[in-house]
């Protein structure tokens, strides 16, 4: 398989990926761990005629956690995610979310910015960090901005990222809560027939806080409010989980590709999202 | 587009090639650099088998650029053993069955020894799920992990040994 011709760039700073970027416009394109773009490249949905290396970018590298807000550098892969101690007990959802993407290589070039700012409904990373309300920092010629992750997503590889913009880190806080990541797939390496985060904060023996999202069940990663609320104040019991399970149910809009029809992935996503909900509760 | 120049470090010695930017990895290793060691099973990023070491990572080598590794360190099959002097990883497949066709062997090394490298004494578990990228046709896998762990003890062992 080859790949279209292009010129190659690798500029040691953002200022110079940047300018790259805007020279070049539509024609540029910048390439983090490639295990996205690569595969695209090679069966030609993408032509990407400037291709814009990031690997030497210091500044887009690193985890740093201060006063309990999280950042990670775009270009950290999933490896180093998994592997970071500080970032275990910080944010055990994202270790246990990190090691169901793909396989020990695709991990070793994967980066969480490429897999943000793909845009693929089938990337886990996306509904992960709406999950944990992160917020997105993008750079751009004219300067930054930060764009919520449950705001970045518009449709299937469209987000909110201009023409001109990098996506340099993601923050977060951590938050002390029950956690779960769980992934129906049909081998390891594949992504999801249905995913879901679910982080969950008790006060007592009630549910304080819920955040409930999907992977790869609409055109977009869902965050499900509703879900959420219906278990705001229950002790989680399974009428509460129920409950959720079909409030949830009602957000998403899947369609049928190799990974089975409609109403096999409903059935799916309700399996899936209700172990997540109990597993997060036993947890917290 | 035209050729560059392309600088790294492969099985310990300094390589420049020419290359143009869209050349994959895999294919410069094997076509221009003459180590056929790494297979091309599947192309698409599934199989495993043209697993090299790129600066301590497992890389698939059909989904990297040869322009990406430039300034890289590249371990390859060729780089673990000979067949003079094997590695320890390559005794224990022979000696444990761990390949059929062959196929997949080159790519399962490679990808063996760096999980060895990170975790010295891997359960059963940790072996499967650290291979979990290289696809065998022929063996089941039985007999690759019990070749790996047996390579994981014994390379303990010598360790202990040189204590
Ligand atoms: C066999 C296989 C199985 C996989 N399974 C899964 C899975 O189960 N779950 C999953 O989530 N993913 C999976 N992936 C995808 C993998 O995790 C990708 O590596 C990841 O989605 C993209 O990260 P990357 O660093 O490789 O990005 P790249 O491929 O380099 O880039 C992807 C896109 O994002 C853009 N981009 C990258 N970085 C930035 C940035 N900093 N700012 C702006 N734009 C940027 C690029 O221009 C490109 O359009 C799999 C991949 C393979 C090959
Ligand atoms: S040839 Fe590279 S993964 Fe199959
Ligand atoms: S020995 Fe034949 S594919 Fe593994």
């Amino acid at each position: 398989m080859i790949t279209a011709a292009f010129e190659y760039h690798r500029p040691s700073d953002l200022a110079g990926a940047l300018s790259v970027l805007e020279e070049h416009g539509d024609d540029a394109r910048v390439i983090a761990g490639g295990h996205s773009l690569i595969p695209m490249m090679k069966l030609r949905m993408a032509e990407v005629p400037h291709l814009i290396d990031l690997q030497d970018i210091a500044g887009l590298k690193g985890i740093t956690i201060e006063g309990g807000m999280v950042t990670i550098g775009a270009m950290t892969t999933q490896h180093e995610l998994i592997n970071n101690e500080a970032l275990l007990s910080a944010t055990p959802i994202i270790h246990e979310a990190a090691l169901q993407i793909a396989d020990p290589q695709v991990r070793y070039m994967g980066t969480i910015g490429g897999n943000v700012a793909n845009g693929d409904p089938a990337n886990d990373m996306p509904g992960l960090m709406q999950c944990l309300n992160a917020n997105f920092t993008l750079e751009g010629p004219d300067g930054t901005r930060s764009v919520k992750a449950r705001e970045f997503y518009e449709a299937a590889y469209m987000t909110e990222l201009e023409d001109g913009e990098i996506l340099t880190q993601i923050t977060f806080s951590a938050v002390n809560a029950g956690y779960a990541y769980e992934k129906q797939k049909r081998k390891i390496g594949d992504y999801a027939t249905a995913a879901c985060g679910v982080l969950i904060t008790k006060d007592g023996d009630k549910v304080a806080t819920a955040s409930i999202a999907m992977t790869n069940l609409s055109d977009v990663p869902v965050l499900s409010e509703a879900a959420g609320a219906a278990l705001v104040g229950t002790s989680c019991d399974a009428a509460a989980i129920k409950a959720a399970v079909a409030a949830a149910l009602e957000d998403i809009d899947p369609t049928e590709d190799n990974r089975g029809p409609v109403e096999f992935k409903m059935h799916v996503a309700g399996i899936i999202i209700s172990r997540a909900i109990a597993r997060a509760w036993s947890r917290a | 587009m035209t050729n560059q120049i392309v600088k790294m470090t492969v099985n310990g010695e300094k390589k420049e090639i020419l290359a143009e930017p869209r050349e994959l990895l895999i294919y410069v290793l094997r076509e221009k650099l003459g180590l056929s060691g790494a297979h091309v099973g599947c192309e698409t990023s599934h199989c495993g088998a043209c697993t090299v070491e790129i600066d301590g990572k497992s890389v698939k080598s059909c989904t990297m650029f040869a322009v990406q590794a430039e300034g890289a360190k590249i371990t390859t099959i060729e780089g673990l053993g000979t067949p003079d002097n094997l590695h320890v990883l390559q005794e224990n497949f022979k000696e444990h069955h761990g390949l059929q066709c062959g196929y997949c062997t080159p790519g399962m090394i490679t990808r063996a020894h760096r999980l060895l490298q990170e975790n010295p004494n891997p359960t059963e578990e940790d072996v499967r799920f650290g291979i979990s990228g290289n696809i065998c046709r022929c063996t089941g896998y039985q007999n690759i992990v019990k070749s790996i762990l047996s390579a994981a003890a014994e390379l303990n062992a010598a360790k202990e040994a040189a204590q």
